[in-house]
């Protein structure tokens, strides 16, 4: 069972609507971006072992400006600050990198921890000013003396200038060495070390931009293989590709595609299969993918249809047009994984989200807001009513809040606990179970 | 899908009819108003483009699509020739029109490479990228009205036969002063690239501005006629888009259009007729 640790609560500003949420390698931080191009980083407590049932909350670590406004004079277009996307870099020393990108550019940045202070200089004073040199007659080795812990965030490299259209995923390759990052009709592979250019490795930009009728919603590397990454389509279609292959992967090595139902084809039939999402797993056999009203699991090794597939908000399918309309059929989920890839997750409207788990079938709804819970205390399970007589603490399909809409949740890589990204609040929940 | 009962505003018709084609004649005169305010609903949506920042292009393709799909069914029934010949003038096809439409909507990308001039509007977002050929260049250069999509750029010819009747055209253009909209559409390309060539839509705000040839204005243009152009084509799209007095050209425009489409590639007889239309009306303007 799940309960609420913390939460911060942001200003409601619409600057700081969250737009992303990844946690770190071992789970110790966690990275939130938000639509005004802000970094903040929360840094798990450490366990006390005086209290050996708590378990550690998340406080805020580092807080950064990663984007500033941009316009572009050539073609007199704003470019937004939000953060799309955060992906952390394996640890290797005692500093953290990540990526942070928006829509057309990505940095590296480098979040690291001063707690010492050099003291006793020669030539100048505590307060930094020059000693008059005639003063000075004798040598002094200056010593370390701890100080406050800084944490200082200083951007390392700035990847820019190789995409026309918007970022909507960066993903750090196996090798450590090199990342993709795809927009909407390209995907371009860069080595962290050089930011003046990238190879482009995926084009489905047509010579006509009037024959454009699929565009690039979502790229990911294959945790374990350096050579493998997938991406995802507008079209519900995934392909699977090997830079091994050729220079341009223009071909994939797999298509991954469920044929439609024709008796549930509508005018909507495409939207909604159109894919937010996909993520591979952590063993790197499954891949999953969020279309607009389920999650899907693939295994790698068959491309005709999944392997398994969870009906996230089935009762929107008879309110489609409507949604349509307002826009939200166009809104992008993510989802994700466990660390054991037991269990998924997935967001959706009126702060709900909800997890799946694979072995035992079972599914839960639960809702992300302070209104109906209070810190350590357990979530309950919310339902919601398709039809007929509505019970009690349930609440029906016509009641639900479409502006309430959670896109973006993350899993720690090893335990059970969870971050929820509700508008501009950051929910982070934890298992209880000792 | 479609929520039913919807009111209708059908009668139940004149003659007699049986109960079961009643039904089926409701539905189906319901399923096809709702699949009409889809179509205008999508539309709507198409055309309501941001101006400052770029629209959202996996939204815009997949609008776009839902409106293909519509209109390919209503193509099939039959009701979509009725919806094209309400609005524009017979001879032209229906996915010309809903093409030309998305002038209106401003989104422009411009592509990595270094292009003097280029504009992405697809639904939302299509690429047009002007550049002229290098006879077109020679043409304009004599002329210091820069018509500046012709200017001095080396591009890649298409088609022989449209370059034929294009060169005609800019001819006709340079002696006259032409008015806004009424003008040829003319696919240029870009050439300062060095990739394969892409043939799209002219902009015809730049045309309504560059071609006023005799006037006050030509003083200006000798002025800055060596300017580089690029920013100019962009100030001019932005202000030929945004006054209102515009809408008259693009209304025409919509009727002239042999859509964007690359007429080196996908030419097709509407394309030719329209060329042929495009000459009868600028003999008219110029033979005036």
């Amino acid at each position: 069972m799940l309960s609420q640790v913390n939460l911060d609560v942001k200003g409601v500003v619409d600057s700081d609507i969250i737009s992303t949420v990844e946690f770190n390698c071992s789970g110790e931080l966690l990275a939130t971006g938000d639509k005004g191009g802000r970094v903040v980083i929360f840094q798990r407590e450490q366990e006390s072992k005086n209290r050996l049932l708590s378990r550690g909350e998340y406080n805020v670590y580092s807080t950064f400006q990663s984007h500033e406004p941009e316009f572009d004079y050539l073609k007199s277009l704003e470019i937004e600050e939000k953060i799309n996307k955060i992906r952390w870099l394996p640890q290797q020393n005692a500093a953290h990198f990540l990526l942070s990108a928006n829509d057309k550019t990505i940095k590296l940045w480098k979040i690291s921890e001063r707690d010492k202070r050099a003291e006793g200089y020669n030539l100048k004073d505590e307060d930094g000013r020059l000693r008059d040199q005639f003063r000075i007659t004798t040598l002094r080795v200056p010593v370390l003396m701890p100080m406050d812990l800084m944490v200082e965030a200083s951007p390392r490299r700035i990847f820019a200038n190789a995409h026309t259209y918007h970022i909507n995923s960066i993903s750090v390759n196996s090798d450590y060495e090199t990342y993709l990052s795809a927009d909407d009709l390209r995907i371009n592979l860069w080595h962290l070390e050089i930011t003046d250019r990238s190879f482009n490795i995926v084009d489905i930009k047509p010579a006509n931009m009037e024959e454009l009728t699929e565009v690039i919603t979502a790229a990911e590397c294959h945790p374990h293989q350096c050579n493998v990454f997938v991406y995802s389509s507008s079209k519900g279609t995934i392909r699977l590709c090997d830079t091994r292959a050729a220079a341009l992967c223009d071909r994939h090595s797999k298509f991954f595609e469920e044929p439609e139902d024709p008796s549930s084809r509508s005018f909507f039939s495409e939207i909604i299969s159109s894919i937010s999402d996909v993520k591979f797993s952590h063993s790197g056999r499954y891949m999953m993918t969020r279309d607009y009203l389920s999650v899907k699991v693939w295994d790698l090794n068959m491309e005709n249809r999944p392997v398994e597939t969870y009906q996230v908000h089935e009762y929107l399918r008879s309110k489609l047009c409507s949604l349509y309309e307002n826009d939200c059929i166009f809104d992008k989920f993510e989802c994700c994984w466990n660390g054991s890839d037991s269990a998924i997750m997935t967001g959706s409207y009126n702060n709900f989200f909800r997890m799946f788990d694979r072995n035992t079938r079972r599914d839960i709804t639960l809702e992300a807001s302070r209104e109906n819970s209070k810190p350590r205390a357990m979530l309950k399970p919310r339902k919601v009513c398709t039809g007929g007589k509505r019970k009690k603490d349930e609440i029906s399909v016509d009641s639900l809040d479409f502006n309430k809409k959670i896109l973006h949740t993350a899993w720690h890589p090893k335990e059970n606990v969870i971050a929820v990204a509700a508008t501009n609040n950051l929910y982070i929940f934890q298992d209880k179970i000792n | 899908m479609f929520s039913k009962g919807t009111k209708r505003k059908f009668s139940d018709g004149d003659e007699e009819i049986s109960d079961e084609s009643l039904v089926g004649a409701r539905v189906a005169s319901s399923y096809s108003l709702q699949r009409q305010s889809l179509l205008d609903m999508s539309l709507i949506k198409l055309q309501l483009c941001h101006m400052l920042v770029e629209p959202n292009l996996c939204r815009s393709v997949l609008i776009a699509n839902t409106v293909r799909q519509i209109q390919e069914e209503m193509t099939h029934d039959g009701s979509w020739h009725m919806v094209t010949e309400a609005f524009c003038g017979p001879g032209q096809s229906p996915s010309e029109r809903l093409v030309a439409t998305e002038v209106l909507c401003r989104s422009r990308e411009q592509d990595a490479e270094p292009k003097l001039f280029s504009v992405i509007s697809y639904e939302g977002c299509r690429e047009e990228e002007v550049v002229a050929d290098e006879t077109l260049c020679s043409v304009s250069v004599s002329d210091t009205v820069s018509n500046v999509c012709l200017a001095g750029r080396v591009g890649q010819c298409w088609e022989k036969s449209e370059l034929s009747g294009v060169e005609r055209d800019e001819e006709a253009l340079e002696d006259s002063r032409l008015d806004s909209g009424e003008d040829e559409e003319i696919d240029t390309e870009d050439g300062a690239s060095t990739e394969s060539p892409k043939t799209t839509g002219q902009v015809f705000g730049t045309f309504e501005i560059k071609n006023g040839s005799p006037g006050p204005d030509s003083a200006l243009e000798e002025l800055f006629s060596d300017v580089d152009t690029s920013y100019y084509d962009l100030d001019t799209m932005l202000t030929g888009m945004q006054s209102a007095p515009k809408m008259g050209p693009y209304d025409l425009l919509d009727s002239l259009a042999p859509s964007h489409s690359s007429p080196s590639i996908v030419s097709t007889p509407t394309c030719r007729s329209d060329l042929n239309e495009l000459d009868h009306i600028m003999e008219i303007i110029v033979g005036s």
